[in-house]
């Protein structure tokens, strides 16, 4: 019982971070119909400049934990949000008139740039940042305890604090009206006076930020990273937006959470070596039996 | 239309990419991490700002001149025309090309030092691949990224059936074109009703599956510690230098012990069925099922509005690809002698796709040159091995951009009716 309560507290902060990143595919899907595959990347690139922040915060003899985590959040996040920026203007916005599957193949060598240019600057080598933050709630259950590390708390708060601020964001403001009437119809919005090319470049820095906020919440509680942890996590959150329907943002956040809490239940309770194949087999499944996912609509084919 | 060169406009693009540039490089590239501390390597920061700045410049010149300007205008018209059609009467070259390029192919092992052969087996290996994943990415044009999972199971196919059933090379290679094959069918029959990018992604999830399986079910695999794979035999003669049964093949026919032996007939075995593989496919997209592919390609509507069985259609593409990546990964596995997870990672996958894309989607003698570029220019260029993957990334950016149908454009004799036919 105590294991059980133990992987849904794991799986529900992993779940809140997954959907962080599946915003930014289901959002860039939405709105031009293709998957970022560079996406899980830009995660990654967060990764490393969330350790570079904290490194210079602490050379500069910042030691105080709250302004750490709020100024590692803010520079990450700008600098991850040009990043966004710069790979649609370069890899995406010419190929806006051309097929699908040269925008993907564009994007896989996206990824391959951005791995590799990681690899290449910052060594191969496993990285890693110190802990900031200990200490932890423990409710007793039964014969055994339930553990909340206030990090996880802190992840929770962060992650339910920046998916709210979006959907204000894309359900009140002006620019969210923009956004939803592009991702309704791009030309039309652009007939009504939009201009549509700001909106996708608003739209992969949305994208990217939300990923630097996942980015700056895993690195500072999990510690170690490599240039290739962009991958694996980048396809989770695929399927995690994926399951909740692609370019749908609440499905993405609740697709998140279902797919952070069954992989936890599942490690926990049956095999962790096989945690990955578990999720990637959930891909498969929720695509060949409701390709729409839980809250998506299906997809009308026209000429 | 006679353009003036705006240097003003041009020198601010080149001030906002240089900002640009130092906000996107300056931390990653400029702080490098050592432990908790870190080192600054500024000079690193400053000449990419420079290049970037300057590039800017000097592009966004060039695009204001006549030349440039007449670049976007057939940029953003799109010329995109699937196959050039050549006249009716027109004659290929290949004709004397071909059994001329089949000649030195031939000889290559007798005059080749062994090293070289190596790299060159493995060049056909890629060859191989690339013709492939070119039958599913060019022909059908259904992005396949988890390829590398039907190596995979070629080259575990030959490895964990000769330790667990004592079969060879020659039974392997057909029974891991059939396996591969299945694979393909069971994973593409339920996915392929779905929509292009869907695919790609549930092919990836694919391949990191059979390369998470083959890491951690090490009762029959032997996890990451890999197995070791047979050599073929020439009618039961072995290529070692003692046998344990029967005779080696240096001894049969009196010749000295060479470790050369293998990998020349490794290579001869190899060049015939790429030979074939490539006679397959030419014939292949001559036949109804070439011509459903391409359709398809182009446009799948109107395909399904015609009758066309779209999923059987797909699926044939996907399981002849499969089919031959199992036959590549057959003879990597003996050539290597040994396989682990390791040679299967999605990079092997992003390989043979910069591959295909090189090529030319769809076009035949593209990907063998690309092959043969792709595999053999990092052999000879070992001290830039650190920017491989950086070079294939850029390769797959700047060619759908720039070529999106690749460097060699498929070419098709046109058909012309025959003479007394009522027009």
């Amino acid at each position: 019982m105590d294991i059980v309560l133990q992987q849904l507290v794991n799986g529900l902060t992993l779940g809140s971070v997954y959907g962080l990143i599946a915003i930014g595919y289901t959002m860039v899907y939405g709105i031009i119909g293709m998957i970022n595959f560079a996406h899980g990347d830009v995660y990654m690139v967060s990764a490393y400049i969330t350790a570079i922040v904290v490194a210079l915060l602490s050379f500069f003899g910042i030691e105080s934990f709250p302004i750490i985590i709020i100024g590692t959040l803010f520079i990450t996040i700008a600098i991850t949000g040009a990043y966004g920026w710069a790979i649609e203007q370069i890899a995406y916005r010419p190929l806006r008139n051309s097929g699908r599957l040269s925008a993907l193949i564009s994007a896989i060598g996206m990824s391959l740039i951005l791995q590799n240019y990681v690899q290449i600057s910052q060594g191969a080598r496993q990285q890693g940042i110190p802990t900031m933050l200990t200490g932890a709630v423990r409710f007793d259950v039964g014969d055994g305890f339930v553990q909340i590390t206030y990090m996880k708390l802190v992840i929770l708060l962060v992650a339910f604090l920046g998916m709210g601020t979006l959907t204000y964001i894309i359900q009140r403001t002006k620019l969210g009206r923009m956004c939803r009437a592009t991702q309704q119809d791009r030309k039309m919005a652009s007939i009504l006076g939009i201009n549509t090319d700001r909106v996708i470049s608003i739209v992969f820095v949305i994208g990217a930020s939300m990923a630097a906020l996942a980015g700056v919440l895993i690195t500072l509680d999990y510690g170690a990273f490599d240039f290739y942890v962009g991958f694996i996590i980048g396809i989770k959150a695929f399927t995690a937006a994926v399951l909740g329907g692609i370019g749908s943002l609440p499905g993405a956040m609740l697709g998140g959470i279902i797919l952070g809490v069954s992989e936890s239940l599942f490690a926990g309770l049956i095999s962790s070596d096989y945690k990955d194949v578990f999720s990637f087999s959930l891909l498969v499944i929720i695509l060949i039996f409701r390709p729409s996912g839980l809250l998506g609509k299906p997809e009308v084919e026209k000429v | 239309m006679n353009a003036t060169i705006d240097y003003k406009k041009s020198t601010i693009d080149a001030i906002i990419a240089g900002l640009m540039a130092l906000v996107l490089f300056g931390p990653v590239v400029g702080v490098v991490l050592q432990g908790y501390g870190f080192t600054t390597e500024f000079d690193r920061v400053a000449w990419m700002v420079a290049v970037v700045a300057i590039g800017r410049f000097v592009i966004s010149s060039f695009l204001q001149s006549n030349k440039g300007k007449e670049i976007l205008f057939k940029h953003s018209s799109g010329d995109d025309a699937g196959v050039v059609v050549k006249s009716p009467d027109y004659k290929s070259n290949m004709v004397w090309i071909i059994p001329v390029v089949i000649l030195i192919g031939l000889m290559v092992p007798f005059i080749a030092s062994k090293y070289v052969l190596t790299v060159i087996i493995l060049g056909l290996i890629y060859v191989l691949l690339g013709l492939g994943l070119n039958i599913v990415v060019g022909l059908a044009g259904l992005l396949d990224l988890g390829f590398v999972g039907f190596y995979a199971i070629g080259a575990y196919g030959l490895a964990l059936g000769y330790e667990y059933l004592g079969l060879g090379f020659w039974s392997m290679l057909p029974i891991a074109a059939i396996l591969a094959a299945i694979a393909g069918a069971i994973l593409g029959f339920p996915v392929l009703r779905m929509h292009g990018d869907y695919l790609a992604i549930v092919t990836l999830g694919f391949g990191e599956i059979i390369r998470l399986i083959l890491n951690n079910w090490s009762a029959v695999t032997h996890g990451p510690n890999g197995v070791s794979a047979p050599l073929p035999q020439l009618f039961g003669l072995e290529f070692k230098r003692r046998s344990r049964d029967g005779t080696p093949f240096h001894e049969f026919f009196n010749l000295d012990y060479n470790s050369g032996f293998k990998y020349m007939f490794v290579y001869l075995i190899l060049f015939i069925v790429v030979l074939i593989v490539l006679h397959v496919k030419q014939r292949l997209v001559k036949m109804p099922i070439g011509r459903a592919w391409e359709a398809l390609r182009e446009d799948e509507i109107a395909c399904r509005s015609l009758g066309l069985n779209h999923v059987l259609v797909k699926l044939s593409a996907f399981m002849m690809g499969a089919s031959v990546a199992g036959i590549a990964g057959v003879f990597f596995a003996t050539y290597q002698g040994f396989v682990n997870p390791s040679s299967f990672t999605f990079m092997e996958s992003a390989l043979i796709l910069a591959i295909v894309v090189l090529g030319g989607m769809g076009s035949t003698l593209g990907v063998v040159i690309a092959a043969f570029f792709l595999t053999v220019a990092p052999e000879l260029l070992r001290e830039f091995a650190e920017y491989r993957v950086l070079m294939f990334g850029i390769l797959m950016v700047v060619m759908m951009i720039w070529k999106p149908r690749g460097l060699v454009r498929v070419t098709r004799t046109g058909f012309a009716t025959r003479k007394g036919v009522l027009k």
